[in-house]
């Protein structure tokens, strides 16, 4: 008994540094979203005209079943979405899915500037999200983001910041080349 | 300054309603601050998050339903005051079990010290101690 | 070129931090009395060279020296001076700096406070606060230096964080680190005695003014912080169980408990082996704080940018120090005596309560911490824990720990029978009973949280005027000022410490339970009624301050129409990081504060204002204050100061027994 009393300290000490140490390497403001594997919230949103002041159709996710596409968030006013354009650009040049943009608490006189001063439009559509309403759905907190979505409609990947040439090999592209094939 | 003093409008519509939402705001994190309430922060997705809260209880939502609605899109993340649920065991009864050691460990000493309780008389070279150190007291 | 000598201190600093470790420790072992000599000389060295760079650091600030990398990103030209010196911390390789120069501070003071101790003691005590230096210093040469330079040279600085340019900024994070580096001292007395062998009551004695000393900055300094807090952040809140808050209260609570350990092993010689490891508990955790802290491993507010190297360092180091001090505990403590002893109902067995309630309760913060760092390591799930379970696991923890703490000063030592306690306390109860239940009826409203709050204030208070009375009390002048006399600064200490405890939940208790909130918008000469106030609003002027720029409001506020007070909050802009913040109005009373704070300008031309009235709450703050009154008064306490110049005659001579039978 008694040499357990003293024993104890030193046995949770170091139980405590093994949780620290592994603890280290994790980024602790990154979150799993617990959409992942449910249906992606549906929402009927105006799309971002090709002039401002155009008038412009109404994009909603059901237009997209039967495909595979990738869901990304965001903004002019973001600055690591302007690293992360270059990447879309080059995604959307191999036509492997369309990429659905979410133009996320925006508006168009902004947006468009934007995407000529960024390279050009990577997307098939861009939704516009001005309240950041369909944001909450998805539970957005940090633009960008971007979501895998299979055929039927379901969320299957979700990425935090900004995609990387990197994560885009190494993750998504075989994850979608997946399901494309379910 | 010659304008007539009027009362100052509140500045959300139900400002009783409000009052309530309070507490619920403190046990809300904000996602974007890391480390603030929704009821401290001033980042616009808190602001946001507010108003999606407040617009869901005027329609008669409980706080309860407007807890699932948020966990179901951010996660338990979003709970300051985490729910009892099977990873959070630990973390709710650990405290308890804890003292609970802790009482039986301090029951044991506190036994066998008052086993020790019962006089035992010095010995020859204690009561010397003592004599020496009583003397030098008096000095 | 100041930058390079400041550099150059720092590894002559190293240097002497390893000579003040290796000759004293080593020559303890082995019995090289010559070796001892060298501690005093190295610790005195070693703090100059200390001093040396921190001033060297302190002119780069204060000169705007941007070719220095830290200085370029903690401050800017237009930085009134006193902030540029204070953001010599404000950053993660200057807070470094901080630690080590206080943590020399502290052994500096041990060379020339330790006349009384057996010189191996003494060269022990000096080498284990060298090997600390030692870890901190090399953690600074190594990954990170404050004096890197930056070619080429920045033409302004970074700026440093708007939230710290605040007066709490110049004292806040010095007194800290004075509390929890300050627990170096007992952790080292407590590695040496283990070292040497010798858990005496002496060493209980030694150990007792640093340690009562290192608590007393500890409680001003997170004090300060929940004062800053306060009034900084806008909305009125003073503690929010933040991981770096946490941090600096785990120390603090076991740091109460070694005090109060540390008292009945000087005066029963109980409790030996419990009061080493609560030394070696409170200063690990002051380390543990800064790894929290430096590493990234939490999101806080106060987190620095993170990098995995730097954690890795400050983790090795602490393995070491921490994983070394405990295995030596685990190796040498079995060999220890016992103390004297007690039975159920005495003052050691109310104090050993109190302890293991205090350390549970620094477990528990512990835990609720590290929590979502243990979910996420092990893959299940990512949860936040905040105030809300805080609150729901420290309440109930705390409130027997302040009902013991009310009955330890009135019950015996060794044994005091339990009828007679209990006819000393029916008193006290009732008075707390009656109180609890009636007067939140009369302030307006009953909650079992209010009440319970109001027991325990008002069990101490009563039971803090009844020691008085028994101490002071009896028939004849005389006899007062005898008993007065006759009553030790010490005692006066813990009598005030306790009394601060009462002062604090009732200033607590209040605030939570009475405060009252509004929040409007306002035009010119609108005006809001809360709490009783009437809350005017004159208008907006603009305000251009030295690096920002504000707009001040104007808010009269009158009760029953005479005019008390005129806030100004205030929202600055600081122009260098675009970054906004709060400054709020507040007018203090002793019955409470009226709080307002500016929000933004709305469509229509109006401000949205936030409006609070805090009853009581700066009771939270003068509770914190005589809890370190207290402390200062024990400190005083002759008996020190004897001890100081009449050397412990005999170390041979073991004393536990003796007075165990005394």
């Amino acid at each position: 008994m008694k040499r357990l009393l003293i024993l104890g300290p030193l046995l949770l000490f170091i139980l405590l540094a093994v949780f620290l140490a592994r603890g280290l390497y994790q980024d602790p403001s990154e979150l799993p979203s617990p959409l992942l594997g449910k249906t992606a919230p549906q929402f009927g949103l105006t799309e971002l005209p090709s002039q401002p002041g155009e008038t412009a159709a109404t994009f909603s996710p059901q237009a997209m079943l039967g495909q595979v596409w990738l869901f990304n968030v965001w903004a002019s006013w973001c600055a690591a979405c302007r690293e992360e354009h270059s990447i879309l650009l080059q995604l959307a040049d191999t036509h492997v899915l369309p990429i659905i943009g979410l133009d996320y608490k925006d508006t168009a006189a902004d947006a468009l500037p934007w995407l000529v001063h960024a390279g050009g439009n990577p997307y098939a559509h861009v939704a516009q999200d001005i309240t950041g309403r369909v944001g909450i759905d998805y539970g957005v907190y940090g633009v960008p983001e971007s979501y895998v979505i299979d055929k039927k409609g379901v969320i299957r990947y979700k990425q935090i910041g900004a995609l990387t040439a990197k994560n885009l090999q190494d993750t998504i592209l075989p994850l979608v080349k997946r399901l494309q094939s379910e | 300054m010659g304008l007539a003093a009027q009362e100052a409008k509140p500045l959300v519509p139900d400002p009783a309603l409000e009052a309530q939402l309070q507490t619920l705001y403190q046990q809300l994190r904000c996602l974007v601050c890391q480390n603030q309430s929704l009821a401290e922060s001033n980042a616009p997705l808190a602001e946001d998050l507010r108003n999606e809260i407040r617009e869901m209880a005027a329609t008669g939502k409980t706080q309860t339903q407007i807890v699932e609605y948020l966990v179901a899109r951010y996660g338990d993340f979003v709970l300051y005051n985490p729910p009892v649920k099977a990873n959070t065991l630990l973390l709710w009864i650990g405290p308890f079990v804890l003292l609970l050691i802790a009482v039986l460990v301090g029951g044991w000493v506190l036994r066998s010290s008052k086993k020790n309780l019962q006089d035992t008389p010095l010995d020859k070279a204690e009561s010397e101690q003592l004599l020496q150190l009583l003397n030098k007291e008096m000095k | 070129m100041i930058p390079e000598i400041g550099h150059f201190a720092l590894i002559l600093a190293l240097l002497m931090a390893v000579v003040q470790t290796i000759f004293p420790l080593w020559g303890a072992a082995t019995g090289r009395l010559a070796w001892l000599a060298l501690a005093k000389p190295a610790a005195r060295a070693q703090f100059l060279w200390v001093a040396l760079a921190f001033a060297c650091l302190a002119y780069a600030f204060a000169n705007k020296d941007y070719s220095v990398l830290y200085v370029a990103s903690n401050s800017n030209s237009h930085l009134p001076l006193a902030y540029r010196v204070a953001a010599l911390w404000g950053g993660h390789e200057g807070s470094l700096l901080l630690w080590a120069f206080i943590l020399s501070l502290w052994t500096v003071a041990v060379t020339f406070f330790s006349h009384h101790l057996p010189e191996v003691t003494r060269a022990r005590i000096i080498g284990v606060m060298g090997f600390i230096s030692i870890g901190f210093l090399l953690f600074m040469l190594s990954v990170s230096n404050p004096f890197e330079r930056l070619l080429p040279a920045a033409l302004d600085g970074r700026d440093l964080n708007p939230l710290l340019q605040d007066p709490g900024m110049v004292f806040h994070p010095p007194m800290l680190y004075m509390g929890y580096v300050g627990f170096s001292v007992a952790f080292a007395f407590a590695i040496a005695a283990l070292l040497g062998g010798e858990l005496d009551a002496a060493w209980a004695r030694w150990s007792r003014p640093w340690t009562t000393l290192a608590w007393v900055f500890l409680t001003i300094g997170i004090m300060g912080g929940s004062n800053w807090a306060y009034y900084e952040l806008g909305w009125g809140g003073w503690w929010f169980w933040d991981a770096v808050e946490n941090a600096s209260f785990m120390p603090w609570l076991v740091g109460t408990a070694l005090i109060h350990s540390l008292a009945v092993t000087e005066k029963r010689g109980s409790f030996k082996a419990w009061t080493v490891l609560l030394a070696i508990a409170a200063f690990s955790l002051s380390l543990l704080g800064t790894f929290l802290v430096r590493s990234g491993v939490l999101t806080s507010v106060h987190a620095f940018a993170s990098d995995p190297q730097r954690g890795l360092f400050i983790l090795a180091f602490l393995v070491i120090v921490i994983g070394g001090s405990l295995s030596l505990f685990a190796w040498r403590a079995n060999h220890v005596g016992k103390g004297g002893a007690f039975d159920l109902v005495s003052r050691e067995s109310f104090l050993l309560g109190n302890n293991v309630l205090l350390v549970v309760a620094a477990a528990s913060v512990l835990l609720g911490t590290l929590y979502p760092l243990f979910l996420d390591t092990l893959g299940l799930g990512k949860i936040s824990v905040g105030p809300p379970y805080f609150d729901s696991v420290f309440a109930p923890l705390m409130a027997p720990a302040i009902f013991l703490m009310g009955i330890g000063p009135i019950a015996r030592w060794k044994e005091s029978p339990l009828p007679e306690l209990a006819a000393r306390l029916r008193w006290a109860f009732g008075v707390s009973l009656v109180t609890a239940l009636a007067l939140p009826l009369w302030l307006g409203h009953w909650t079992p949280m209010i009440g319970l709050g109001l027991f325990l204030a008002f069990w101490v208070f009563s039971l803090s005027l009844q020691t008085l009375w028994q101490r002071l009390g009896g028939s004849g002048y005389q006899n007062l000022a005898d008993r007065f006399s006759s009553t030790t600064l010490a005692w006066w200490g813990m009598w005030l410490a306790h009394l601060g405890v009462a002062v604090f939940i009732l200033g607590v208790t209040i605030v939570k339970g009475f405060e009252s909130e509004t929040a409007v918008r306002m035009q010119v000469a609108d005006i809001a009624h809360l709490a009783g106030f009437s809350f005017q609003f004159d208008g907006i002027k603009s305000v251009q301050g030295p690096n920002y720029i504000a707009a001040q409001a104007s808010i009269r506020v009158t009760r029953q129409d005479t005019e008390i007070a005129l806030l100004t909050p205030s929202k600055r802009i600081y122009t260098v990081q675009n970054m906004p913040m709060t400054e709020a109005g507040i007018a203090a009373t002793l019955l409470g504060d009226v709080y307002a704070s500016l929000g933004e300008k709305l469509a229509d031309g109006s401000w949205s204002v936030r409006l609070y009235h805090k009853p009581l709450v700066d009771w939270i703050w003068a509770g914190c204050t005589l809890m370190a009154l207290g402390g200062v008064l024990a400190l005083s306490d002759r008996r020190y100061r004897l001890y100081k110049r009449k050397a412990v005659p005999n170390q041979a001579l073991n004393l536990a027994p003796v007075q165990a039978a005394l």
